[in-house]
């Protein structure tokens, strides 16, 4: 049975990883069971109170919050990377799951292919 | 083997699709099999039939159409990043009223469906990043 | 066990800090594109049994031929194309 791992790891808006990463995690669930986890600046993409109306480019942290309708029903995040940066699961528009180094090392191996964005 | 490959960077603006014909030549020349070269993002790039490269550096177009040719290699862009990217077969050129297509015929438009099966499919997925 | 990829200078981009971070023992990195510019020093940290690679092509094109550290190993191709026959999931660090 195909289980996929997507790691984002862009910010949001300056390139379009995030937002079209966003797109095949979706299209993934319909034939596969699928795990996200966000590193680096891919945390970024669902920090909380994005306005994105004055640039114009799409504010997609809500469709994080759907990934549990499509079957995602935990978002990993790298919690070096969270801290890194200042930020705490409070400051996120969905729930995530924090992991320690040795913890990502094993879901990335408990996976048949990794897609990455 | 069956290797899924998937390309994210443009031709010329980034090294990822030198990378990714010299592994597609690789696989073919040690007797593997690619199941599909799938390009993305900025990748969709590839898939321009207008490139006109000086004569002195790799014709990538060219080299793309050559695998497709002489070894049948499926060479599909995502219809989505296509589309932003202005990479239209003559299908969407009608569809979205656009004066031309831009797309090489050697490359089909899909969606990420396909990106999806060449995860699950393919025996390895190896990703030649921007 | 993972191949992992690094296609970015180490001075300019955290893809291999990164991927380092993700390394396990007995996994495989491959540096390629720019991510060469990493080979010219051994790599601290590395887990046990984890071997660094670096395509040969990318090494030449940018004068590194001289400089590669000695615990790197220069591959063409056709052995990328083997290490990935090796190891059983792929991930590139761009």
């Amino acid at each position: 049975m195909a289980k996929l791992l997507f790691i984002q790891s862009k910010a949001p808006h300056g390139s379009l990883f995030g937002q079209e990463g966003l797109d095949a995690i979706l299209m993934g669930t319909a034939f596969a069971e699928c795990n996200v986890l966000l590193v680096e600046d891919g945390i970024y993409q669902v920090l909380k109170a994005q306005d994105t109306r004055e640039l114009g480019t799409k504010d997609y942290s809500v469709t994080y919050k759907a990934l549990p309708d499509y079957g995602v029903s935990t978002i990993y995040c790298s919690e070096r990377h969270l801290l890194a940066r200042g930020l705490t699961p409070d400051d996120l528009v969905v729930p995530v799951e924090p992991l320690g180094n040795d913890a990502i090392k094993q879901l990335m191996a408990d996976h048949t292919a990794i897609l990455g964005f | 083997m069956k290797f899924g490959i998937v390309v994210h960077g443009a031709p010329y603006s980034s090294e990822s699709s030198h990378s990714a014909l010299h592994f597609a030549q690789a696989v073919i020349d040690t007797g593997h099999e690619i199941h599909r070269v799938f390009f993305y993002h900025d990748g969709v790039y590839n898939g321009s039939g207008l490139m006109a490269p000086p004569q002195d550096e790799w014709d990538l177009g060219a080299r793309w159409a050559t695998l497709a040719r002489e070894h049948g290699t499926d060479l599909v862009v995502c219809v989505a990043s296509s589309l932003r990217r202005g990479m239209l077969d003559s299908t969407e050129a009608d569809r979205y009223e656009k004066p031309a297509a831009s797309l090489a015929p050697d490359f089909t438009v899909s969606g990420l469906g396909q990106l999806i099966d060449t995860a699950i499919n393919a025996d390895r997925l190896v990703t030649f990043g921007a | 066990m993972i191949l992992h990829t690094v296609n970015k200078s180490p001075t300019q981009h955290r893809g291999l800090a990164t991927c380092l971070e993700f390394v396990s023992p007995g996994d495989a990195i491959v540096l390629l594109e720019d991510g060469v510019y990493a080979a010219v020093t051994a790599i601290e940290g590395l887990p046990a049994g984890t071997q660094v690679y670096a395509v040969r092509a990318d090494i030449d094109a940018r004068g590194l031929a001289d400089r590669v550290a000695k615990s790197v190993l220069v591959i063409d191709y056709a052995g990328f194309v083997a290490l990935c026959i090796r190891f059983s999931l792929f991930r590139n660090w761009s």
